[in-house]
């Protein structure tokens, strides 16, 4: 084994990486939450890399089982893009329900063609390009006003007060939701990723279904509305009168909607909190910045990278297939481990490195590729460019005071607590 | 070298001389054309290199592979002539070829 060579400039945890350095590659379990709890994930998978790129392991977790780590670059790229072979049908998280279990929602990103197409297809208008000049003015409008409301010279949570409201908002837009509501959609959000025999906070099975049936119930009111009104551009209107889509039970309704909840919050939510504590640790690339706004352009596929907000996509094998000279047999599943491909050096320069004027930002696996190639990509980038541009006109020095809490899950990689203060 | 000019949504034209054997989407990325991105570097998997090929050009730069088909199918302003750049090679025989570009790449 190569030796370690030290992480700079933010390697926070060495005794971490020394420890995981020296542990028995075959009992590695990439999918224990608890690597991203204490943020020592990116260790495992520099050396599994390194040592076993497409990894075998088991998981105590009943529901995930047996899965494969799939950690290099273009071996991510060559499952990802390769649908026919690995299925999105059996679901995009490693955890397995039993066939009927209501719990197993069906929405189009866990769907093969053509029906994944043709529902895609019902709702990626909304984001197309001139759509996204329409939503200009409206994002820098809400953000404007999130960012002057902010409490100046007194420690508040960044999570809440900046992350989570930003992409609420935009989210309460783009279903055309009540906006005295909104806070709804985060709640009903974290309900949809609750997993009990992940995280022992979270809700029992019996409570996370009974919150998402409110939530089915409300859609269905605003559904109804809108089915019986001219189509608009919001997405619920888009749904009730696309041909692809006018006719789902409520199970893909419900599905769908959980689909479009997450990854319009949990996703972008987490590139705003990430993005100001990467540059945090990487104080001259937050001068540079500075010195030159025009970076921005640059700095929000680098920042969309660095955190890479959900960590993995699983696939399950349609037939025997062979990648990086392991036998995959038709039936197992797959973590396409998107952090780890994004911290591949045989793929990306200087990977562990936080790089604000990266050349080709843009290559990096947090929105996937292939045909399930993330639909909200150019939204979230417009997010989080109107978000720095004021930020940076705003506030001469942002304070990270403390240490971040970060999610227990290893699907959503994210924080629930960064705390802030911004001088007067 | 065969040449090749993408014409900007918003107007402006881009003219450029490339190596035979270039793919389209490297002429642009290549030569910062504006209005390509090709976020997955030429895989076939983004669809961040989209073009309408001029309809005198359609024959031949020949058929859309089958990735390019299911890739395109992800693509709201597809038409008849969209095309993913990074799957049509230049050779001598497309000395000359126009492409359009679209409003944004997503």
């Amino acid at each position: 084994m190569k030796a370690i060579e030290p992480i700079e400039p933010a390697d926070t945890h060495a005794d971490e990486r020394a420890r995981i350095a020296s542990l028995p590659i075959a009992e590695f379990n990439p999918a224990d939450p608890q690597w991203f709890v204490d943020d020592t994930a990116g260790y495992v998978f520099e050396r599994l890399r390194r040592e076993d790129p497409v990894h075998r392991s088991r998981s105590p977790v009943p529901g995930i089982d047996t899965y494969w780590s799939v950690t290099r670059y273009q071996d991510i790229m060559q499952v990802d893009t390769s649908h026919g072979v690995f299925s999105s049908e059996d679901g995009i998280t490693l955890m397995d329900f039993p066939p009927g279990d209501e719990q197993k929602l069906p929405m189009f990103i866990a769907m093969d063609p053509p029906k994944h197409d043709a529902q895609r297809l019902a709702v990626s208008p909304i984001v197309a390009p001139a759509n996204l000049n329409n939503w200009q003015g409206l994002i820098r409008e809400r953000t404007v006003k999130v960012l002057d409301g902010l409490p100046r010279n007194e420690t508040f949570n960044w999570v809440d007060l900046v992350s989570i409201e930003l992409t609420t908002y935009m989210l309460a837009t783009l279903f055309d939701f009540p906006l005295e509501d909104r806070r709804l959609l985060p709640h009903w959000s974290d309900m949809v990723t609750a997993n009990k025999l992940t995280n022992p906070d979270a809700p029992e099975p019996e409570v996370r279904m009974a919150e998402l049936r409110k939530m089915l119930q409300y859609f269905s009111r605003l559904w109804n509305e809108r089915i019986n009104a001219p189509p608009r551009t919001d997405l619920i209107s888009m749904l009730a009168h696309g041909p692809a889509t006018r006719n789902m039970g409520p199970a893909e309704f419900m599905g769908n909607l959980a689909l479009l909840i997450v990854g319009g919050n949990d996703t972008t939510r987490n590139s705003m909190t990430g993005g100001l504590l990467a540059l945090h640790h990487h104080p001259q690339e937050m001068a540079k910045l500075r010195a030159n706004p025009a970076l921005i352009d640059s700095l929000v596929p680098e920042i969309i990278r660095w955190q890479t907000p959900l960590a993995y996509m699983r696939r399950t094998a349609l037939s025997d297939a062979v990648l990086g000279g392991k036998q995959i047999r038709k039936g197992d599943k797959l973590a396409m481990w998107y952090l780890s491909g994004n911290r591949d050096e045989s793929a990306i320069p200087d990977p562990n490195r936080f790089i604000v004027d990266r050349e080709r930002p843009r290559q990096h696996l947090s929105f996937g590729f292939g045909i399930h190639r993330c639909v909200g990509n150019r939204l979230a980038e417009l997010q989080l460019k109107i978000l720095w541009e004021e930020l940076l006109r705003r506030f001469e020095t942002i304070e990270v005071v403390g240490e971040p809490t970060r999610v227990r899950s290893s699907f959503v990689r994210g924080f629930s607590h960064l705390p802030v203060r911004i001088p007067a | 070298m065969p040449k090749v000019t993408f014409n900007g949504f918003g107007g402006g034209t881009y003219t450029v001389e490339v190596p035979s054997g270039t793919t389209l989407m490297r002429a642009a990325t290549d030569n910062r054309v504006p209005g390509i991105d090709g976020d997955c570097g030429g895989n076939c998997a983004c669809a961040t290199c989209h073009v309408y090929v001029d309809t005198d050009w359609c024959a031949r730069v020949g058929a859309r592979t089958a990735t390019e088909v299911e890739m395109l199918n992800c693509v709201t302003e597809r038409a008849d002539n969209s095309r993913l750049a990074c799957q049509i090679t230049l050779t001598d025989a497309l000395d000359g070829l126009m492409v359009k570009l679209p409003e944004a790449q997503h």
